[in-house]
């Protein structure tokens, strides 16, 4: 296969058209909505079942059920949508079925817009649905590293009888950028043993979340809980750059950290030991290598688009041990690679927040350079 | 004097049926339309290619009471959830069982647009005109005036509206191929359930789309009479609002049957 230019939501559909995808269900929204129209045509062509729901909620139930016969199945949808699947979720969660989910998250809340941003990271990583259970969360930086984790997250998800959602944002989904898509993989012709696809000489079989007896949801609990910590061992994925000898380490995923690396390099360039450590699973969340990371280091610094939710999890893990920073941008704005510079080069100058909370002298900066930019236009 | 053996058995449960007892209340006709629903899958042979979708009330333990395959859908997302099956297993046969409140109320969006896509799949209807499982609130199908643990002055139409009648609004779809309303409440209509029951999996093994079976229900507990008082309560009180008849039947329907 050669490198192609591809456009990151088509990329990410024809990659799970080739990881041997059965059928399709989803409902249009910005910036997700060429994922569906590539569907459309494709997967009928190939004798596969695409459908357009009538609404997300009908999109996720429709997946619920073809996920029930042991079919690779998948939805798509950007922030509004993800929060309108949340029930079907948790339902499919509860009845341990693997199912992969694209969210291709916009500014919110709300309606909010449909520029990039990655306000979703609590409603994907810390859950979103109602009850106990846990998702895998993959967040792609570039084209072809969502075709990669889109091929991934079906043997993932059918490896763990588990949710894998790729988090990508609307940068990700709508550029083009040279990538290579994997070879096309035949459909599976064997199906797990508690699929339900008709009774034919055997005992029948129940599909449910259903655990009327507490004793029994305990247990169902503590089984994907129990299940989780393997994919916690097992499944942990990152990416570390310049990391050598780094006294300042920058945390940032998706196209956060793809903007982040560009400041680093140039930070790097201009010698200042920082390096960048991209978590590509936020869920299971590296938080081991944090840790380590936390001893050797003397600051952190989280790049998001968004108010700082996976900082909470940074500092958790951090615990203390050295300052952690923030800089994000907000509501389907993304930082240019100068304004994280400038927050290494503060930081590397040995001027920290002052307080627990570094956002509150965040939000200080972001409205200077929020007014700055306003006058320049 | 010689003896001979001339017992013959007449009656047994369904294979499609398991042998658990159920959770319904005395009265309740549930059992009936589960039995003559086993019935028409026994009479068709067709159970080990069924798959049912449980909804969210009073039979959301269906499946423990049906010896096919069977799956338990989120409140009112059965039809979506059997979209998603028989999309991808088309030659089964895919039906949903689902109550008043499921059904037309948190459910009438998945409904609708599974009738309006013509979806290859068949779905009973119960309509009691109450919630059972959470103890008797107003239901979409609530009768004007029906007092309820949450209408307890009785269903005041000017401030939560009327009674939606399914039958006769699925049958303005274009994609529904067969609609039609039946009740439970005497044996004479219960033969005529499992006879429409049978049409509407017929529409589904002949591929001619969308079938829908209302059947009116008792619901003796949570109407507060007792189960010889609950049947007449459908025949006098739920039958004129919620009249028996074939709403819609295409022509390919009648040439099965015929």
């Amino acid at each position: 296969m050669a490198r192609e230019l591809l456009k990151g939501n088509i990329a990410i559909a024809e990659a799970a058209v080739r990881a041997g995808l059965e059928a399709y269900f989803g409902y249009p929204i910005t910036p997700q909505t060429e994922l569906l129209e590539w569907m459309s045509h494709r997967m009928p062509e190939l004798g596969r079942v695409f459908l357009q729901a009538e609404s997300e909620v009908a999109a996720i139930n429709m997946v619920y059920g073809a996920a029930c016969t042991g079919a690779r199945v998948m939805s798509s949808s950007s922030s509004p949508g993800v929060s309108l699947m949340m029930e079907g979720l948790s339902y499919i969660a509860g009845t341990e079925l693997p199912v992969v989910l694209v969210d291709v998250v916009r500014g919110g809340p709300g309606l909010g817009n449909i520029a990039p941003s990655q306000g979703d990271y609590n409603q994907i990583v810390h859950g979103g649905g109602h009850g106990d259970y846990f998702n895998i969360v993959l967040a792609p930086s570039s084209v072809q590293e969502a075709i990669d984790l889109t091929v991934l997250a079906f043997d993932l998800a059918e490896k763990y009888r588990s949710i894998v959602i790729v988090m990508a944002d609307g940068n990700i989904g709508q550029m083009m950028e040279p990538a290579e898509l994997p070879p096309m993989r035949p459909i599976k012709k064997v199906y797990p043993e508690w699929s339900v696809r008709g009774a034919v000489s055997r005992d029948k079989r129940i599909l449910s979340s259903i655990y009327m007896n507490p004793e029994d949801e305990e247990i169902t609990n503590l089984r994907l809980l129990e299940r989780w910590q393997v994919v916690q061992r097992n499944e942990t994925m990152f990416k570390e750059y310049f990391l050598d000898n780094a006294e300042i380490i920058v945390l940032g995923y998706g196209t956060a950290g793809r903007i982040a690396y560009s400041a680093v390099r140039a930070a790097r360039a201009e010698g200042i030991p920082v390096g960048l450590f991209r978590p590509v699973s936020l869920s299971p969340f590296p938080s081991e290598v944090i840790e380590d990371l936390a001893d050797s280091s003397s600051a952190f610094l989280v790049v998001e688009m968004n108010t700082g939710q996976m900082l909470n999890d940074v500092k958790m893990f951090v615990n203390g041990k050295v300052p952690v920073e923030f800089y994000g941008r907000l509501g389907g704005m993304v930082p240019f690679p100068e304004e994280i510079l400038a927050e290494i080069k503060r930081i590397s100058s040995g001027n920290f927040s002052p307080v627990s909370d570094p956002r509150i002298t965040w939000i200080e900066r972001l409205k200077e350079t929020i007014n700055g930019s306003g006058e320049a236009t | 004097m010689e003896r001979t053996n001339t017992a013959q058995k007449v009656y047994s449960r369904p294979e499609s049926l398991t042998g658990a007892t159920t959770h319904y209340c005395p009265g309740c006709t549930h059992g009936v339309a589960h039995r003559i629903i086993a019935e028409v899958i026994d009479e068709m042979n067709i159970r080990e290619k069924t798959i049912g979708v449980a909804p969210v009330g009073c039979s959301v333990f269906a499946y423990n009471y049906f010896n096919c395959d069977f799956v338990e859908a989120a409140h009112g997302r059965a039809p979506a959830m059997a979209t998603g099956i028989k999309r991808v297993l088309p030659d089964r046969i895919v039906f949903t069982y689902q109550g008043d409140g499921d059904l037309a109320s948190i459910g009438m969006a998945e409904i609708m647009h599974a009738a309006a896509r013509g979806e290859n799949l068949t779905v009973i209807f119960i309509n009691n005109a109450i919630y059972g499982m959470t103890g008797g609130q107003m239901a979409p199908t609530s009768l004007p005036g029906q007092c309820t643990t949450s209408s307890p002055g009785g269903r005041d139409v000017e401030q939560t509206g009327y009674p939606i009648r399914m039958a006769e609004l699925i049958s303005g779809m274009d994609g529904a191929s067969y609609s039609v309303r039946r009740s439970l409440h005497d044996p004479n209509n219960i033969r005529k359930s499992k006879k429409a029951i049978r049409t509407a999996f017929e529409v589904q093994k002949h591929e001619l789309g969308f079938a829908i079976v209302e059947l009116l229900s008792s619901c003796p507990t949570n109407w507060g009479y007792s189960p010889a008082e609950a049947l007449d309560w459908i025949k006098y009180h739920m039958l004129p609002v919620f009249p028996i008849g074939d709403y819609k039947t295409i022509d390919e329907v009648n040439n099965i049957k015929s």
